[in-house]
């Protein structure tokens, strides 16, 4: 190894002060890392740091910047300032590979295997072979199995990684790291795709291994999670840390305080909408998603005309395939749907349409635009073959042109002109261009997802204006957001969904963002 | 990807057009002709054939004098066919390699309803076997478009093998209920039919030349390819599969029965080309050599070099099939004048594929570096 640092380390570490400097330094140092993306600011001077032996959660909502910091760690991004110190020597991590050799492993939120291999071949997978050009796969397995046994993680290493469950991926994962001498193992949302019995056994897994002397970074937004978990907790907001707690010291309540920050007055909420006649009604609505797991479990909601509905809660606890499934993409378990007294569930995209219904989708660039069709084309692609811009077949391309003219200036959607490709608009035009295309058909039902997300202030303004108006003139507008400020001066009413359930309902007059923090972080108050 | 955390926001998206994209979009197509023909001069040397005097020979053969350019033009009809057909499957992004069976399929369907109604006049019947050729095309593309669309077969593999099955087909048809069996051959029959009805067979239009009706049909339906493509709310929808198939389905688009349409006109197209092959061919007859490529020569493989060096436009197409109807029929002068191998000239035609599909890689990739990292809003907590 012609590690540079490991010289400078010889000359810190004097015997006479070791057993000292060992209780002091610990197995991970991050100063002041700041990370900054064109118009964000993603970590702004967070200080974070792990000991052997400890569990330490990063806490905060999506978007605080707890992502980012370990992405950071692990080399996926330079930050802008700040060091990173291992052992208590600086040292700089340009790439994975480095982390990994610094002794840094990372359990991803989406695995990292490929399916059709073996557990061990995963496992010894860009590893040098001690055997040369041929592999030693069965030293692998014997080391694994080894591994395995001394950390509890039961995994049958002959198996195809896609014959095994999620838990049993993740358990390879770890192994993977394990396998690899990582001291510093950081889990990011780890508990997201496991049932609750999965959950214990990560929990124990994870413990013994930090009894062991490893440092743990645990990535999470369940309240109650990293209050069984951790040893010490930092609570992330808006890139900044906004503080550290241990275990003894933190409460739900105190956290979830300390993860939303204090009220925004909600300055864009006019007279409260007078209700109206029941445009959307969902009834036991039940939904899986990409895994087959039941994403959406039976949700109940009504939207009526002139009202806003929100439905706050961390991304993930089934808003998408919600979303998704009203607007006939997805196809449905079981429920109902109505759209003005008329059952949408599972029909067609075109005819959940044709009923009244618009959508702004989550996945804007794949979704909601054609990225290589120009703005005029994707203005017009749910349009194209109706009248007055369609005859006989035949696009009428003057109309055509007239009324993406008009719409493109109606919604300040800023590009060089109508023939540029979509793509090369930024977030917010696009998200305006979408905005556009699906408010000119005057829908019944809006159902917007994700309004604003990665979108600069500016347009998220003007977006949350043109929300407020489509209310005002009547239409029953369904705004689905992991943004609480959002949620909050927006709508209505709140509904906070958690795991596949709308778990508790709020009034944004009434409540504090405590009350609704405290939901969507699983904390029904009792 | 920066999750949910940060997504690169406003303005990093703008494209920066480089000079790489420019010298790529116009100079690509020419440059990889260029480079086939330098390589074909390599072999030619190699052969022992003067490259100047050859190429000479080839461009003389294609292209000076009516009767060349005639003959350059006829060999482009089908091919021109085949090339819009590409180019409205590869629009929708279905990789339609079933050229060849499509063409079989048309000709059949085209031939046996000239010989089943023989005693209609030319304005009736060539119309008629026209569009059976279309049919019998439109069917053949249908198949695996279907199959796609419903039940995500691969599309590329699907069409090779209904390539062989129709080609067995028509080996057999040929061979048996539709041969001619007044033929007098003490060597047993050639898989041919009997002579088609004189009313059925593509006019000359300039005599003396080869140039048919086919060649000016070919032409108008490649305008119409167009129109319909950029112009129609159809070619709309179809452009919009290709390019995304989850937006188009989200905008309440029929992605499926796109996705058939698309191969089934993209099949009617080849199957024109099909019903050119036999009535616009000099012996007019529908005939087979009980090869593969024995009744198509190859027009369903050549139709998609075509379509491609055309950009994968209909117009563009046009030019682009009469530049390798040129070199197909430059090629037999070559061979005639210089006694080059004939497979001299597969392999020129062989090696334009080679550089046409690798280019349109490098201008895809080139397109793809130049542009900011994936946008996409991820689903990672922050």
């Amino acid at each position: 190894m012609t590690d540079p640092g490991a010289l400078s380390h010889l000359e810190e570490t004097d015997p006479r002060t070791l057993s000292h400097l060992e209780e002091a330094v610990p197995l991970l140092q991050m100063s002041a890392i700041t990370k900054r993306f064109p118009g964000v600011l993603a970590n702004d001077g967070v200080d974070f740091d792990v000991a052997a032996g400890e569990v330490h959660a990063l806490f905060g909502e999506n978007g605080a910047g707890k992502s980012t910091l370990m992405r950071v760690l692990y080399g996926l991004y330079r930050p802008d300032e700040g060091k990173i110190a291992i052992n208590g020597k600086a040292t700089e991590i340009s790439s994975p590979a480095a982390a990994i050799r610094q002794g840094i492993g990372m359990i991803h939120q989406h695995f990292m295997l490929v399916n059709t291999l073996t557990v061990v071949e995963n496992i010894a997978l860009g590893l040098k072979s001690s055997r040369g050009p041929l592999t030693d796969l069965r030293r692998v397995a014997k080391r694994v199995r080894e591994l395995a046994d001394s950390h509890g993680l039961k995994v049958s290493t002959d198996a195809l990684v896609w014959q095994l469950s999620v838990g049993e991926r993740q358990r390879v994962e770890i192994l993977k790291a394990l396998y690899r001498d990582a001291n510093i193992l950081v889990l990011d949302e780890p508990t997201a795709v496991l049932t609750p019995n999965e959950v214990d056994d990560l929990f124990r897994v994870l413990r013994q291994l930090a009894a062991a002397g490893r440092g743990l970074v645990f990535i999470s937004h369940k309240v109650n999670e990293v209050l069984e978990l951790s040893d010490r907790i930092t609570v992330l907001r808006a890139g900044r840390r906004v503080g550290t707690l241990s275990r003894e010291a933190a409460s739900r309540e105190s956290l979830v305080e300390m993860m939303v920050g204090h009220d925004i007055s909600a300055e864009i909420r006019q007279a409260p909408a007078a209700g109206g006649d029941k445009r959307l009604v969902l009834a036991g609505l039940t939904v899986r998603g990409d895994r087959g797991q039941e994403a959406v479990r039976g949700v109940d909601l009504t939207v009526e005309s002139g009202e806003i509905v929100g439905i706050a809660g961390v991304s993930g606890n089934g808003q998408r395939e919600l979303a998704e499934a009203i607007a006939g993409i997805r196809a449905p378990e079981g429920g109902s749907a109505l759209i003005d007294g008329k059952e949408v569930l599972g029909a067609p995209p075109d005819r959940v349409r044709a009923a009244g219904l618009a959508y702004v989708p989550e996945e804007r660039m794949r979704d909601g635009i054609v990225p290589d069709f120009s703005v005029a084309e994707n203005l017009m692609l749910v349009e194209s073959g109706r009248p007055p811009f369609s005859h006989l077949g035949f696009l009428r391309a003057r109309t055509i042109r007239r009324h993406c003219q008009k719409l493109v200036e109606e919604f300040a959607v800023k590009t060089p002109s109508l023939d540029t490709p979509a793509r090369n608009l930024s977030g917010g035009n696009i998200q305006k261009l979408i905005m556009a295309r699906e408010l000119s058909g005057r829908p019944r039902v809006l159902l917007v997802a994700q309004p604003t997300r990665g979108i600069d202030v500016g347009a998220a303004t003007y977006i949350h204006k043109r929300l407020v108006e489509q209310r005002d003139a009547g239409t029953a507008v369904l705004i689905i957001s992991e943004d609480l400020d959002e949620v909050m001066s927006l709508s209505d009413r709140i509904l906070v969904m958690f795991e596949g359930r709308v778990i508790g309902t709020a009034d944004p007059r009434t409540s504090t963002r405590e009350a609704v923090g405290l939901l969507m972080a699983g904390v029904v108050p009792s | 990807m920066p999750g949910g955390d940060a997504e690169p926001p406003a303005g990093l998206a703008a494209r920066r057009v480089g000079w790489e994209t420019i010298i790529l979009s116009w100079f690509a197509l020419p440059a990889s002709l260029l480079a086939a023909l330098l390589l074909g001069a390599v072999m030619m040397l190699l052969l022992s054939v003067n490259p100047i005097s050859g190429y000479h020979a080839l461009f003389d053969g294609a292209f000076v004098g009516s009767y060349a350019l005639g003959a350059s033009a006829a060999r482009a009809g089908p091919l021109l066919f085949v090339g819009v057909g590409i180019c409205i499957s590869f629009r929708a992004s279905m990789f339609n390699i079933g050229g060849e069976g499509q063409l079989a399929m048309g000709g059949l369907a085209s031939a046996a309803t000239a010989l089943a109604l023989p005693g209609l006049p030319s304005f009736v019947l060539i119309p008629l076997v026209l569009l059976a050729g279309a049919a019998g095309g439109a069917g053949w593309g249908a198949i695996p478009g279907a199959f796609k669309a419903y039940f995500n077969v691969n599309e590329i593999l699907s069409t090779i093998m209904l390539n062989l099955v129709a080609v067995q087909l028509m080996n057999y048809l040929l061979a048996g209920p539709l041969v001619d069996t007044t033929q007098n051959s003490t060597f047993g029959l050639i898989p041919e039919t009997r002579l088609l009805p004189h009313s059925s067979w593509l006019p000359i239009l300039i005599p003396g030349t080869q140039l048919n009706l086919g060649v000016l049909i070919a032409v108008l339906v490649a305008g119409a390819s167009y129109v319909l493509l950029w112009h129609t709310g159809l070619g709309f929808r179809l452009r919009a599969v290709g390019m995304s198939r989850e937006a188009s389905n989200y905008a309440g688009i029929k992605v499926k029965r796109t996705m058939v349409l698309a191969m089934t006109l993209s099949g009617a197209m080849c199957g024109m080309g099909g019903a050119m092959l036999v009535f616009g061919s000099l012996a007019h007859r529908m005939v087979t050599d009980g090869s593969l490529t024995g009744f198509t020569g190859s027009d369903g493989f050549n139709g998609i070099v075509v379509a491609l060096f055309g950009g994968l436009s209909p117009l563009w197409s046009i030019v682009s099939s009469f530049l390798f109807g040129g070199l197909l029929t430059g090629g037999d002068a070559l061979q005639v004048a210089t006694g080059v191998p004939p497979d001299l000239v597969t392999t020129l035609e062989g090696l334009v594929v080679v550089f046409v599909v690798s280019l349109e890689y490098m201008r895809r990739r080139a397109r793809a570096s130049s542009l900011a990292p994936a946008s996409s809003a991820s689903r990672d907590g922050g």
